[in-house]
């Protein structure tokens, strides 16, 4: 393995390390919040989809700087994982750099939409809450 | 130049999913695969879908109602299992890696110590904690 390829791996799993916290949090929060009874980020009842819910955690600059770190290190651990799986498969060089370059563009792709949401959405929350 | 040493994936596919006589762990690494590559098809789409909430009440609930019931609250269970079961197989993985789960290098003296003895134990309480989350996930899903 590389150089490249061991540091790419090193932030493999510090993006998972990132994720197991920050998703275990969303995860809570989205999927378990009646049980843990987290009222306090659902305060307009227990559906954490009801677009007053949505509104209220979308205006936290917290849980927009949260979303934008979940993109960045979740299309980097799964995108990256996928590539490692698919490489096994000993691709031709040319192949493993279609899939190098499909991956990049992926990824750059949707961080860029996914962040342009998560703060256009605390914009439109926060002119919702004026 | 130095020559190109390859390693020809010999059983293809089939090398992933057949585990053989190996250990149980050989079958966490083939859920951990398949978790994982559910999981970033379910994160891609999720990104797209969840990126309504920016344009307002009417996107977001035309979104919402369009993966909602039925067998996509089956899906979400399916993500609830998948994520619980990564997560956990993952810090156990990440131990590993680091070391801390297969304990320190000693002179071989009989009975042999394996590090297994130091991961398997580490491995059936991640497991145990994987079910719970399953357990409470199904709870709130289905039953709350």
């Amino acid at each position: 393995m590389s150089m490249r390829q061991t540091k790419l791996w090193s932030w493999h799993v510090i993006a998972g390390v990132v994720l197991l916290v920050l998703v275990g949090l969303h995860m809570a929060i989205m999927h378990l919040n009646g049980i843990l009874n987290l009222v306090g980020y659902n305060p307009a009842g227990e559906d954490p989809i009801a677009w007053e819910n949505v509104v209220f955690r979308a205006q936290q600059v917290t849980f927009m700087i949260v979303y934008i770190l979940v993109l960045a290190a979740g299309l980097f651990h799964g995108l990256y994982g996928t590539r490692t799986i698919l490489f096994e498969l000993n691709p031709s060089p040319g192949v493993r750099t279609l899939i190098t370059t499909v991956f990049l563009i992926l990824g750059i792709g949707l961080f860029i939409f996914g962040s342009w949401a998560a703060i256009a959405a605390r914009s439109t929350a926060l002119a919702l809450m004026q | 130049m130095p020559e190109k040493i390859t390693y020809p994936n010999r059983l293809g596919l089939k090398g992933w999913v057949v585990g053989g006589r190996w250990g149980v762990e050989r079958y966490l690494f083939i859920l951990h695969r398949l978790t994982g590559l559910g999981l970033v098809l379910y994160f891609l789409m999720h990104i797209v879908v969840t990126s309504s909430r920016a344009l307002g009440v009417a996107w977001w609930e035309r979104a919402m109602g369009a993966v909602s019931g039925g067998v996509f609250t089956i899906g979400e269970f399916l993500i609830v299992v998948g994520f619980a079961f990564h997560a956990a197989n993952g810090i156990r993985l990440v131990l590993i890696e680091l070391g801390w789960l297969t304990g320190k290098a000693e002179e071989p003296i009989y009975p042999y110590k394996s590090s297994l003895n130091v991961q398997r134990p580490f491995m059936i309480v991640m497991m145990i904690l994987a079910a719970v989350v399953i357990v409470m996930g199904g709870l709130e899903l289905f039953a709350h």
